[in-house]
């Protein structure tokens, strides 16, 4: 091999993008020319400076959280978007211009009215909801009988969830899966009406005192809950609010 | 309207494999923008784009993917706000060091920190910069570089190998100073 086919070759040899034959061809040639070599060398102490792990640019913190919220709202209704989250067309760094001090008391604003356990609650349950979207997540014992799903919970759970199947009232049952809200596992059940998942996530109430049904929004989607025979029950969907009533009454009737 | 727990699944089947790439994403707008806002801006815009155009995304490589969708987006923010970086239309030949600069004494390269690394790689044409930083940041092969910046294999090979020399002159130049043009 000559050396200019050697310095044609040279950066695919660097970069591994050679066959085996020309690799080695490199290789002897590399091994018994010291101009090409050093050129190589040379080669491989730029790789080296450009590998260094600081020229990576990072996002800067809450990129990824802020991104991931204006692509949910951008895929919402436009009602829901309006409500859910900053428009498609919104410019975080717009806000980079607010001297710090008005965007303390921006802050201030936001994180002023302190969210009480329910808020927190209601999140976490939003959250689960999602991820239980996510492929593969829905159900870790997917079956519509709830003589399959109820004993799954046993030894799993310290306690005995109330699984029904509603497949008459058209809510059918399809699964159920352990998730974890508030600071302790809990049974998640899993219903669908036509094209909507609901999940019914149920746990064991610390009061022993029945709560009438609460209704949230919360980026879309309706959560219902309620505290019936010493079980914390949330109930969120995408599906219409009137409809996951209908599906709250089956439950606790 | 689609029915919304359609939507949903979309959402998350495009959150599973296309959100894990953000970083690259932002990592080459940064580089290609050389600033930190607008790289921002970019990959988010870009980041609504691709997932407009998700269903139709049958591939198996969703970084490769979803960094042409920021590239063409960098690029078409350069030639708007940056005319004099991409007006001309790039040519190799005339970016290209001549045969003596690339003489092997000025290739060693000395104490190369890292900001003059970044200062020399930010002064480089920006058809050099990206394939620099698609190789040797993010540790793309070929294939997938061409895929990004839709060129031919082989001009990724000889881009990469002309990026090189002219970055290896720029750091050879005095600290601190500009790169040779």
């Amino acid at each position: 091999m000559t050396c200019q086919e050697a310095r044609s070759l040279l950066h695919a040899f660097l970069d591994d993008e050679l066959d085996l034959t020309h690799s080695l061809d490199v290789q002897r040639h590399l091994d018994t020319c010291p101009a090409c070599a050093r050129e190589h060398s040379a080669q491989r102490a730029l790789r080296t400076a450009l590998r260094d792990e600081a020229l990576y640019f990072r996002p800067p913190e809450g990129f990824t959280t802020r991104a991931q919220a204006a692509l949910r709202a951008s895929a919402e209704p436009v009602g829901a978007a309006a409500r859910a989250g900053p428009p498609s067309g919104f410019s975080w760094t717009r806000w980079l211009w607010l001297p710090a001090g008005a965007l303390a008391g921006v802050l201030a604003v936001l994180v002023a009215p302190r969210q009480s356990a329910d808020d927190l609650l209601a999140q976490e349950v939003v959250a689960s909801h999602i991820r239980s979207l996510m492929p593969g997540h829905l159900a870790d014992v997917p079956s519509s009988d709830q003589h399959t799903v109820k004993p799954w919970f046993n030894g799993r759970l310290d306690f005995s969830p109330p699984v029904k199947d509603l497949a008459d009232e058209g809510f059918p049952l399809t699964g159920g899966r352990l998730d974890y809200l508030g600071g302790r596992p809990i049974a998640a059940l899993v219903y669908e009406r036509r094209q909507h998942i609901i999940n019914l996530m149920v746990w064991p109430a610390s009061r022993d005192m029945d709560r009438p049904l609460t209704v949230a929004t919360r980026q879309g989607y309706h959560l219902l809950h309620w505290t019936q025979g010493g079980m914390n029950y949330w109930a969120v969907s995408d599906l219409k609010e009137d409809e996951l009533k209908q599906f709250v009454r089956l439950v606790s009737p | 309207m689609a029915p919304r727990a359609l939507d949903e699944r979309a959402v998350a089947r495009f959150e599973e494999s296309v959100l894990p790439q953000l970083g690259a994403a932002y990592n080459l707008a940064r580089w290609l923008t050389r600033n930190e806002h607008d790289a921002q801006d970019l990959v988010q815009e870009a980041l609504l784009r691709a997932f407009k155009a998700f269903h139709g995304f049958r591939g198996t490589d969703p970084r490769a993917w979803l960094l042409a969708i920021v590239r063409n987006a960098c690029y078409t923010w350069l030639r708007r706000g940056r005319a004099h970086e991409v007006t001309t239309p790039f040519d190799e030949e005339v970016h290209t060091p001549d045969g003596d600069v690339l003489n092997p004494e000025r290739l060693v390269l000395k104490e190369a920190d890292t900001t003059r690394v970044r200062q020399a790689l930010e002064e480089l044409p920006v058809e050099f910069r990206e394939v620099l930083v698609l190789r040797e940041i993010e540790g793309l092969s070929y294939k997938e570089i061409a895929t990004i910046a839709d060129i031919p294999v082989g001009t990724v090979m000889s881009r990469l190998a002309r990026a090189r020399g002219r970055l290896q002159i720029g750091l050879a130049g005095p600290p601190g100073g500009g790169v040779a043009r």
